[in-house]
């Protein structure tokens, strides 16, 4: 089936932060822009003055009083890293030393 | 192939003819013998469940009984790995609420059943440690995403379980196994604790052996829960109460869109033998029409990757889950993490999500398909002023053979167009057996209004009884 083109999928994948293999990018971009050729069907529904529905039922006033709570040990939330030190979560180095 | 159901062993265990210990001994000695054939659970904790058993109050509502649990449901100090390798190492610091409740009911939370990857799937193939197979025959799949729960009942390894369902997730693997699968409305459940997919979407269910079982769990895992903003603030019910009483004048509308010439031969049968089984009880069937059936796939595909990709970037190698190799600076990290602890599908749906909302193309997908969405909605809402339940097929088709390869992301994803609607809605929906002769199994599904749980399980008890 002859598919539009509608999605560079290298670039939002760089978006979403997602490294991709020649292959995947390749994969992706036929799978995708068949679905989203098929999406287009949405453009004949009439929508005109149609209010989006983000939500399945309308929730309101999801307030809670502002009492503190008890929260995660320190130890609990930092058990599952993949590198922790002194309790907090180790990241590679993100500033650059000044020359 | 059952193990009994929920009902079975509660009066077993007053009786004293068996221990809370002797039943856990009994199903794991079943779950050995049983799930290297079918990859069901992905784990469970013995010790851990004969210890609870060693304490269990058999007088409470489900004392003794243990319940497998999907692996994106928490359980404190067991792996939740939602069958991913980001999550391979993964233990829950705390229990999701669902198993919070279900402990508080006196259940045992026993097993981790296996899934689609972030429960995205139907078919229990896009799990990282292996496809489950289904039990009614091996050589086909058992759908998903709650692949391992459907498996682990049908396939005499669990009492009940515990799914969830974004599109489809219990209902349809319940379909495809030959059990009863049941989505509460949206907001009956607690979601704290369950991995988050589409949030607006996502609700636990049980998976029972019938539909009494059904209502058994769903009585003890529902309430409003200050933990979860989105669950509802309705009183509780007993979801038994209305179990056995005649259903003789509901109205019970069969959408005309439902009865397509693509659904298979078996699947017509199961609608069409329904129809006339609920006719002979009394029940008054006619002919609805929800004129948009046909957009419930292209908007269902927008909103739930939208909600993904928003919803699975925590995943970024940093708090928790699978990190690459000596990353150079954070992008790296973020981008090589996510690169080899997401499966194929998890990225293809990520990649979607994000086009759909970046800039430029925000209301052509999403915004749209939000709005379709409410047109959806209102279908519903325009059948229920004429109709007090839905009936129609649970799936176009019965479970498709393992490993086919034939059918692209998109043919996979229009097998969701029944099971869709009640999640874009926020419907009950709950889908039960309707074997036919030299089939794999069928099922039927029957939607509600939002919160008439206890009318839908009272119609879909009345059903199974005559379908027997």
């Amino acid at each position: 089936m002859e598919t539009e083109n509608l999605i560079d999928v290298a670039y939002i994948a760089g978006l979403a932060k997602i490294e991709l293999s020649a292959e995947e990018t390749e994969r992706f971009s036929r799978d995708l822009n068949q679905v989203l050729g098929y999406v287009k069907q949405l453009e004949k529904w009439d929508v005109e003055g149609v209010e989006p529905m983000y939500h399945p039922l309308p929730t309101y006033d999801a307030l809670r009083a502002d009492v503190p709570g008890t929260s995660l040990e320190n130890a609990a939330a930092v058990a599952n890293a993949p590198q922790a030190q002194e309790g907090q979560f180790r990241v590679p180095k993100v500033v650059e030393s000044a020359h | 192939m059952s193990f009994g159901t929920i009902s079975y062993w509660r009066r077993q265990l007053a009786e004293k003819a068996i221990s809370p210990v002797e039943l856990v001994e009994q199903l794991s000695a079943a779950m050995e013998a049983q799930n290297p054939g079918l990859n069901a659970y992905l784990s469970w904790d013995k010790e851990s469940a004969l210890a609870q058993a060693a304490a269990a109050d058999v007088t409470k509502p489900l004392g003794g009984i243990p319940i497998a649990v999907k692996d994106n449901i928490c359980i404190q100090g067991e792996p939740t790995r939602c069958a991913s390798k980001m999550l391979a190492d993964f233990r829950s610091p705390y229990d999701a609420t669902a198993v919070t409740l279900l402990r508080r009911a006196g259940a045992i939370p026993f097993g981790r059943t296996n899934m689609d990857e972030f429960a995205m799937g139907s078919a229990g193939e896009n799990s990282a440690f292996g496809p489950t197979a289904n039990p009614v025959n091996p050589e086909h799949v058992p759908g998903g995403s709650s692949s391992g729960s459907a498996a682990a009942v049908a396939g005499g390894m669990a009492i009940a379980a515990l799914g969830s369902d974004t599109g489809g997730s219990i209902r349809q693997p319940a379909s495809h196994c030959g059990i009863v699968g049941m989505k509460p409305t949206y907001g009956r459940v607690s979601r704290y604790g369950l991995v988050a997919f589409a949030s607006s979407l996502d609700q636990i269910g049980p998976l029972t052996q019938n539909v009494e079982d059904a209502a058994l769990v769903l009585n003890a895992i529902c309430g409003h829960d200050a933990k979860d903003s989105t669950s509802a603030k309705v009183p509780a019910e007993d979801f038994t109460s209305l179990i056995g009483h005649d259903i003789k004048g509901k109205r019970i509308g069969l959408p005309k869109e439902y009865l397509s010439a693509g659904n298979s031969p078996a699947v017509a049968a199961a609608v069409e033998q329904s129809v006339k089984a609920l006719t002979a009880l009394g029940a008054e069937v006619e002919e609805i029409s929800l004129p948009h059936a046909e957009a419930v796939v292209a908007a269902y595909y927008i909103i739930a990757c939208a909600e993904a990709s928003s919803n699975l970037s925590r995943f970024d190698g940093v708090r928790y889950g699978y990190r690459a190799e000596s990353p150079n600076g954070l992008d790296d990290l973020y981008s090589r993490s996510r690169a080899g602890g997401f499966g194929a599908e998890v990225k293809r749906r990520i990649i979607l999500g994000t086009y759909v909302l970046s800039s430029g193309f925000y209301d052509a997908y999403y915004a749209r398909a939000q709005k379709v969405r409410a047109l959806v909605a209102g279908d519903f809402a325009k059948a229920f002023s004429k109709v007090d339940l839905i009936l129609g097929p649970a799936t176009p088709m019965p479970a498709p053979r393992l490993h086919d390869t034939s059918m692209s992301p998109l043919q996979t994803y229009l097998a969701d167009i029944y099971t869709i609607p009640a999640n874009l809605a926020g419907l009950p929906g709950i889908s039960i057996p309707c074997p036919q002769p030299g089939s794999m199994p069928t099922g039927v599904q029957l939607l509600g209004p939002h919160f008439a749980e206890s009318s839908l399980i009272s119609a879909a008890y009345a059903l199974e009884q005559a379908l027997k």
